[in-house]
């Protein structure tokens, strides 16, 4: 695309990009070196927080091993196949929120399953976590930047669609983080401050208006109980105010590996999947959630970096797209779990026990891998 | 054109990416200073917090006190017992559990109703709910058999209070009970605490009015409990306070020979050691068995004891409430002495009759055609009632109630039991008080000889009886050696020689030729100063619905009979009752007789120095 531009680029790093062996793998070492510190963090966790449960620790490894899988196939592929693709697969996205909300399976009293004969249970909006920031990526690959009144109206659009749709499931936190990715893109495209501020003007009204008209009453209470989880110790409070306890009685050093009794004795729900930040806080101390903070910043940044490497628009906005997408994750499930942010069911990334967010998230980390060791050759 | 635009645009790019890391960078710290809030500047707030879910203090009651009589045999004592439980919370199907329980042990309707109640009533997550008491070996095995299907089964041992001597300390032992919602409702916040393992509570008798001495104190086990309430290891233990033992003046032996001397007849049998106001024997017959009442009594057994027109659960000794009869004669005497009424040499005769002054209205001696010539002396051992009537309006109603107070009539002794009666000692302002108008004459006639408005529990015969056994000095009678011991003291104001003349008088009642218990003195080996009495029954309202029984029986005369021994160096003071008993002589003072021969002689009969008995 750019001679130039391949140009600018520091001469040293070329020549150590070319010689190791994990770039000729498409890998890049220091974001996997990052993945697979967290993944250790997560199996040890796990591990605590089920209860020693050696099945338990083998099926996540399992999850792990499947999802680095597709993060070395997803590297391989190279970046203007994706750029050829994503319109293709956000489409199928779409027709399969739309098939969710009229044939999907109802669990805990959400619609968000689709049964695929022959492949099992299937969560569309899991898909569309990546092909939705990647569509507005895609959109923006030969739009000059900052965009227009009319491309923001245009990406905006694509945002919401696939927004509105999780959020009638209802999935309201599925539904925001989407947006958050596809907006995303579009703040780092260049989003101009005076619609940030206005938009964000209009959201701080709309949020009370939100909260009586559009929101379900469990959603609602979500929100009342982060106001207030002392209102309902035993019901809907509970959760933060264990997860709080635990949280704040792991001290700065933790009480130790298997030792958090928050945890351990059942006071702490969902131990091993939603809330497993509070184990990790309980049981490693201050110490523990620094190092996990510093990992996970790490592997941003890095995602940040090779945003800022990328050789084409489309590839820059997606590397910084799913980046934020990936930090929207962690904000939200440890401002929740430490009590600054309402209860959402959101996973901690690359934490949690299950899910298929493991797979998912290995393998966008796949195309960010792709999208940097496959900049040579596109020249 | 086109490459600045891609110049800018790197630039946009580049700014918002510096902008994001700076975004997600103030996030981290944002993040990251909560976590500090929480962890470190919180943290052993939170840390309280989370010990106190995992940490449970679990309340270990302690064993509870025994009680003994003065030679330390147990009058009750605690004892193991195999009870069973249910945790509602481990039983999804309770119905069809309790149903399965009552195929295979004895469970009847009743108990399962207790047992749906207690489900119902405010209770604490994951406390077992009593089933059934006394399971046999027998029954264990077949529950043991189904614990396996039934997880919220639980077959537990704990000790329960047991009453060897049954009946016969009903009334003065009381019993225990399971605590219930108004007791628990009446402690304080220090007891609520100490409480909060204990299963019995003191319900009567001296089981209540000592609880505080044979409760002990409470204590705790830490254990570390899962979410769900189970126990996963215990942390540390606080051994809890056995309560303190109580023993009683009261001797077994005459408690014993009390009770059999009244032969199941009704009435109330009370003696006190007057040196010191112990209080040796306590009867009231008939008594119920106490174990009966400490794990529930079941509604049949209870209907059976409050419908028994012989009134069981009645304790007569100090809820009953009795005229005195002519027992009260020599302290009338006394009275009518101190204030000049009457002297030893003062004389009346007695037709058998006496008329108020202005009357014409007839009021008989029990001794048709009279006494005779009746002094003071002779009015004491043959129990003449014309002479109290005359001296009693001469001294006046005021003198009599006085001094009649002073011996403890008409108000409760003090004694170490709940719910003492004081009887009544009727005065002007009494009457006034209750509504029955001016005091007249007659109502001093009757008066004298313990007839009319007055009343007296039989403990508080035996108490004033005690008095005069120690020549007027007064004393509150003691069932415990523990507890407060109150000031004995106050002395009767009045000639040491009429004490004694009186006192003598009160010997030739049983030793002299004429004396109203003379029967009792063949082969007594130590002498007695007593005095017979019979008490009219006014009413039998209480009675009359047993349509049943003989209400003639009902309407006969109490016998009753006070006396002390021995008569030099008194060590014990009887009072007995024995209701429509009819001679204070022939029926009260018998029994008198045996519980002082219980107290002063050895089994073979033989005397006992008295001064080598055990004084406690």
């Amino acid at each position: 695309m750019s001679r130039e531009y391949l140009r600018q680029l520091p001469t040293h790093q070329r020549e150590q990009a070319r010689q190791t062996l994990a770039f000729r793998l498409h890998l890049d070492a220091p974001l996997l070196a990052g993945l697979l510190a967290i993944t250790f963090f997560s199996l040890m966790v796990v591990y605590s927080a089920g209860g020693e449960d050696t099945g338990l620790l083998l099926r996540q490894g399992i999850r792990f091993a499947l999802g680095f899988g597709c993060l070395f196939l997803a590297a391989q592929i190279p970046p203007r196949v994706y750029q050829f693709w994503t319109p293709v697969f956000f489409s199928i996205g779409l027709i399969m929120l739309v098939l969710v909300l009229v044939v999907g399976t109802e669990a805990k009293g959400a619609q968000r399953w689709l049964q695929l004969p022959g492949i099992g249970r299937f969560q569309p909006a899991e898909m569309m976590k990546l092909a939705t920031p990647a569509l507005v990526a895609w959109y923006f690959r030969e739009k000059t930047l900052p965009p227009s009144t009319l491309e923001v109206c245009v990406a905006l659009a694509i945002v919401l669609v696939p927004a509105l749709l999780i959020g009638k499931q209802p999935d309201l936190g599925t539904a925001i983080l989407i947006a958050f990715s596809g907006i995303a893109v579009l703040f780092v495209a260049g989003l101009s401050w005076k619609l940030i501020i206005s938009a964000s003007t209009l959201a701080s009204i709309a949020a009370p208006l939100m909260y009586f008209y559009v929101l379900h009453d469990y959603q609602q209470r979500r929100v009342d109980t982060f106001f207030n989880p002392e209102a309902d110790p035993l019901g809907a409070g509970w959760n933060i105010i264990q997860s709080k306890t635990a949280i704040g009685s792991g001290g700065i050093f933790g009480k130790g590996w298997l030792n958090g009794t928050q945890s351990r004795l059942d006071f702490l729900p969902e131990s091993s999947t939603d809330f497993i930040f509070a184990v990790l806080a309980e049981e490693l101390g201050l110490i523990g959630i620094l190092i996990l903070f510093s990992l996970y910043f790490f592997v941003i940044a890095r995602g940040f970096w090779i945003s800022l490497q990328a050789q084409n628009l489309f590839s820059r906005l997606l590397a910084a797209g799913l980046s934020l997408t990936f930090f929207s994750y962690v904000l939200v499930n440890a401002g929740m779990v430490s009590g600054v942010l309402p209860v959402v069911g959101v996973p901690l990334p690359l934490m949690s026990y299950g899910g298929t967010s493991i797979v998912t998230l290995l393998f966008s980390f796949g195309i960010l891998m792709s999208l940097h060791t496959h900049r040579r050759l596109m020249g | 054109m086109r490459l600045r635009d891609r110049q800018r645009e790197t630039q946009v790019i580049r700014t918002r990416l510096l902008l994001s890391t700076l975004i997600v960078a103030l996030a981290f710290a944002l993040l990251t200073s909560r976590m500090v809030w929480l962890q470190w500047l919180q943290h052993e707030r939170f840390s309280a917090l989370a010990d106190q879910n995992r940490i449970q203090s679990q309340a270990i009651s302690p064993p509870r006190g025994l009680i003994l009589d003065r030679h330390g045999r147990i009058l009750a004592d605690n004892q193991p017992d195999f009870s069973l439980a249910l945790v509602p919370e481990q039983t999804p199907e309770i119905e069809a559990t309790l149903a399965s329980i009552a195929d295979i042990i004895s469970l009847d309707e009743e108990q399962q109703e207790s047992f749906r109640k207690q489900l119902q009533s405010r209770r604490r997550p994951w406390e077992p709910i009593p089933v059934r008491n006394r399971l046999n070996p027998e029954e264990i095995a077949r529950l043991a058999e189904i614990r396996h299907e039934h997880p919220g089964i639980q077959i537990r041992a704990e000790a329960i209070r047991h009453y060897p001597y049954r009946e016969l300390l009903s009334h003065v032992v009381g019993y225990v009970n399971r605590i219930n919602a108004e007791d628990i409702a009446r402690m304080d916040e220090a007891t609520l605490a100490n409480y909060s393992g204990t299963h019995f509570y003191g319900r009567s008798g001296i089981e209540r009015q000592y609880e505080h001495l044979l409760h002990g104190r409470v204590g705790y086990r830490q254990v570390e409990t899962n979410a769900r309430g189970r126990v996963l290891r215990e942390l540390s233990v606080t051994p809890p306070v056995p309560g303190q033992d109580v023993q009683l003046y009261l001797d077994i032996k005459v408690q014993q020979a009390a009770t059999a001397a009244l032969a199941g007849r009704r009435g109330a049998v009370v003696a006190i050691d007057p040196r010191n106001g112990g209080v040796i024997a306590f009867v009231s017959e008939p008594g119920y068995d106490p174990n009966l009442f400490v794990t529930g009594i079941s509604v049949r057994d209870y209907a059976a004891y409050r419908d028994n027109p012989d009134r069981p659960l009645f304790n007569r000794a100090i809820q009953g409430q009795y005229p005195p009869g002519s027992t009260i004669k020599p302290i009338m005497g006394l009275a009518a002495l101190q204030n000049g009424s009457t002297d030893w040499q003062y004389t009346i005769n007695d037709p058998g009759i006496f008329y108020l002054p202005g009357s014409s209205r007839p009021i008989r001696d029990w001794k048709r055609g009279g006494h005779g010539r009746v002094n003071l002396e002779k009015a004491v051992v043959e129990s003449c009632d014309t002479y109290f009537y005359d001296v009693s309006l001469k001294m006046g109603i005021d003198q009599i109630s006085q001094v009649m107070r002073f011996f403890g009539f008409g108000q409760a002794t003090g004694i170490d039991l709940p719910n003492e009666r004081g009887g009544i000692m009727p005065d002007r302002d009494w009457k006034r008080a209750t509504g029955r108008g001016g005091w007249f004459p007659g109502d001093t006639v009757n008066t004298s000889i313990g007839q009319g408005y007055m009343l007296a529990t039989p403990l508080q015969l035996a108490s004033s009886t005690a008095m005069i056994a120690n020549r007027g000095k007064a004393l509150v009678p003691r069932v415990s050696v523990q507890g407060d011991v109150p000031e004995h003291g106050e002395q009767f104001d009045i000639d040491a020689s009429h004490f004694r003349r009186m006192t003598d008088a009160m010997e030739a009642v049983i030793h002299g030729p004429h004396g109203t218990a003379r029967g009792i003195s063949r082969n007594l080996p130590y002498r007695i100063a007593g005095k017979t009495g019979t008490a009219q029954v006014f009413s039998v309202a209480a009675d009359v619905e047993y349509k049943n029984l003989n209400v003639a029986e009902r309407l006969r005369d109490h016998a009753l009979f006070i006396g002390y021994a021995p008569a030099d160096h008194p060590t014990i003071a009887v009072a007995v009752l024995v209701e429509n008993g009819e001679g204070g002589g022939s029926v009260a003072a018998p029994v008198a007789r045996q519980v002082m021969d219980a107290w002063l002689l050895d089994d073979q009969g033989q005397w006992l120095n008295p001064a080598a008995e055990v004084s406690l």
